[in-house]
């Protein structure tokens, strides 16, 4: 009894911290609450689409026959083919109903990595400081200033050299990209909770860093993580899209990609095909709309200063250094 | 005055001698990344089909067959003297590449900023200035998709729509083969070109060559100015200048036209720096979208044929421009906002 009830109380200020966490999405007001829920609308349908596709698409992605007929070539949308056919006679809903499937698939491996390694990084630059810091923050400067997807492309190209293309590969592409920016955030904000009372007097107590970091520092700033990680998603989808349509993503045999398909589409506009391209592209817009929206909405209601209350506010200034991050990244 | 100019100076030498090692890193990563990384880079260059003698002599002519640190010394000390290589499949200097591709992507990239800060500053002031009203949620709305919006798809939209179904713009290439043949190049960039001459004809078809891709990634980059102007608006409406302007009895008009605007438009410049990265990735994926011969089309062509030298010389040349363009924005933007200085 007495140690259920230790471990109850033990257990209790994490349950309540984690919902005083998520109590400013309940209190969401106008705006912030309508990104948050079309974003999330948004975003839940193609994940529905990724864990049903067997079941919701009519074909499978690569499939250009049925019962032994061929599909026809370029068809237009029909009630058999809901979105049309492509040049290889493949079904242009299932292609788009799979793509759900790779672009999800590819993108939370890569926020996994991206956070596993950018996260702790950011942390231990942040706190111990001095050389290390100063090492690190120019090599992932140095990372952000170069132009993103051209990084992408050469690990992607580097990596289809080698190990050859696939999920994984894809996903070490992307990560690359994204490192620098779980780093930058999390070690900015850990250099100003590192000097917070709280953590003095851990350290007074004779703390050892690490036990500080993973205890005191790490909760505060990971609150942070849920917003960049969404809204990273959100772009990690569109390199992945831009690493699809140059030919450095999988491999089109693999996997149905949405960048892809759109690059194979552009030779059928001038031909004034429009199907081949159109469904594809408007899943990527859609699913980045619904991932960025979800991270304003929740950056809106988590962030204090930008938050909107009913209740009248107190007027007493905001700080300009802070509203600034509205701009988001 | 005088005093002025001395914490400028000090402030480009202290921003010069941060940008060194940015240099040097990132030189530093492109050699581990193209040569010490596995694979051999000759021999799938070539496709793997030449004699080892050949591959031999290549090696040896590209100094591919020195010991890593002589080629790192080498590479570094080539790129300082702006050699970046000579490709190996075509044979062309990277200079070369960059002199004729460059000068096509600097078209459309100027082209495209032109466009994103203009419809961007715009859009941002406007929804700035009625915050929370249908315009306000129309133009974040523009933001958002336009952000969501991958440039090839944009690209393939504009492409069948203006190319395809309405057939009033050309969808490829930066001109006519008409008058790529006649133009004479000087600049290599075509609207420079053409103008010199004064062969208008030849300039409205380049001009008209231009238009689809420059407004597609000028729209997809406008996006961030928007979001930007737009905060910075709101902050600026909030200032206690302004509320003094208001005190004064300035007309609300003035106030915000003549006061929050323009203060508002400040930091714009600093963010067109920022953009650079993002404008050069656009630029590639606009390139290819509408086979316009810029250097993100040829990157690609070499990256296709596996050509680790041209990559390697291509990506330098990209570093070394991010680098560069962030240090005149910085520059600029110091000349102008003093307060950056400090």
């Amino acid at each position: 009894m007495a140690i259920a009830a230790a471990r109850e109380a033990r257990r209790k200020p994490r349950l309540s911290r984690l919902r005083r966490a998520v109590a400013p999405i309940g209190d969401a007001r106008g705006t912030a609450r309508l990104m948050l829920w079309t974003g999330t609308l948004l975003t839940g349908l193609f994940i529905f689409l990724a864990f049903f596709a067997p079941v919701v698409s009519p074909y499978n992605f690569d499939q250009f026959q049925a019962n032994g007929v061929r599909f026809d070539q370029l068809a237009h949308p029909s009630s058999e083919h809901l979105m049309g056919t492509t040049v290889q006679s493949t079904d242009v809903m299932s292609r788009v109903i799979y793509g759900a499937q790779t672009e999800l698939e590819v993108v939370f491996m890569a926020l996994i990595l991206g956070l596993a390694i950018g996260v702790p990084l950011g942390v231990i630059s942040g706190y111990f400081a001095g050389p290390l810091d100063r090492g690190l923050v120019l090599v992932m400067d140095s990372l952000f200033a170069f132009p993103y997807l051209l990084l992408a492309i050469v690990i992607a190209f580097l990596l289809s050299n080698t190990v050859g293309k696939g999920v994984f590969s894809a996903a070490i592409a992307i990560t690359v990209v994204y490192i620098p920016q779980y780093f930058r955030v999390v070690r900015n904000h850990v250099i100003s909770v590192r000097e917070e009372p709280y953590v003095e007097a851990a350290r007074a107590l004779g703390a050892r860093p690490f036990t500080i970091m993973r205890r005191y520092v790490f909760f505060n700033v990971v609150q942070n993580v849920p917003v960049i990680a969404t809204l990273n998603a959100a772009d990690a989808i569109l390199t992945l899209a831009a690493l699809g349509f140059l030919g450095y993503g999988l491999q089109p045999t693999d996997k149905a990609e949405w960048g892809y398909d759109v690059s194979r589409a552009l030779s059928d506009a001038s031909s004034g095909i429009w199907w081949t391209g159109l469904f594809p592209g408007l899943a990527i817009v859609l699913l980045v709309t619904g991932l960025t929206l979800l991270g304003e909405g929740l950056n809106e209601t988590i962030n204090p200063v930008l938050r909107r209350r009913r209740v009248e506010k107190v007027e007493l200034g905001t700080p300009t250094s802070i509203v600034e991050s509205e701009v988001g990244p | 005055m005088a005093s002025q100019g001395t914490s400028l100076k000090s402030y480009l030498l202290t921003r010069l001698a941060l940008v060194l090692p940015m240099v040097w890193i990132l030189l530093t990563m492109v050699f581990l990344l193209m040569r010490v990384a596995p694979g051999d880079p000759i021999s799938s260059s070539l496709g793997g089909h030449v004699p080892p003698a050949v591959v031999q002599e290549i090696k040896h002519r590209l100094g591919y067959d020195k010991p890593l640190l002589t080629q790192y010394a080498n590479y570094l000390w080539d790129t300082v003297h702006l050699d970046f290589g000579t490709t190996i499949t075509d044979r062309r200097p990277v200079t070369d590449v960059i002199k004729v591709n460059g000068a096509a992507t600097l078209e459309l990239t100027a082209a495209a900023m032109f466009i994103a800060v203009a419809v961007g500053i715009f859009l941002g002031l406007v929804a700035g200035r009625f915050r929370d009203t249908a315009i306000d949620m129309g133009a974040r709305f523009f933001g958002i998709v336009i952000y969501a919006m991958p440039v090839f798809f944009l690209g393939f939209l504009a492409q069948l729509l203006f190319g395809s179904i309405l057939g009033w713009l050309p969808t490829s290439d930066q001109a006519s083969p008409i008058t790529e043949a006649l133009i004479v190049p000087k600049t290599n960039i075509y609207l420079v070109d053409t103008a010199l001459v004064g062969d208008w004809a030849a300039f409205w078809d380049v001009f008209k060559h231009l238009i689809l891709p420059a407004t597609t990634l000028g729209l997809v980059i406008s996006g961030i100015f928007i979001r930007l102007v737009r905060v910075n608006v709101i902050r600026t409406m909030k200032d206690d200048y302004i509320e003094a302007a208001r005190a004064r009895g300035i007309a609300e008009r003035n106030v915000v036209y003549r006061h929050a605007f323009r203060n508002a438009l400040v930091p714009v410049v600093t963010v067109i720096g920022l953009q650079m990265a993002l404008l050069l990735s656009g630029a590639v994926l606009t390139e290819e979208t509408f086979n316009w011969p810029g250097i993100g089309h040829s990157l690609i062509f070499y990256l296709d044929n596996r050509d680790y030298a041209a990559v390697q010389g291509i990506i330098v040349v990209f570093a070394l421009i991010v680098v560069g363009m962030s240090l005149i924005i910085d520059l600029v933007s110091a000349a102008i906002d003093p307060r950056i200085r400090y």
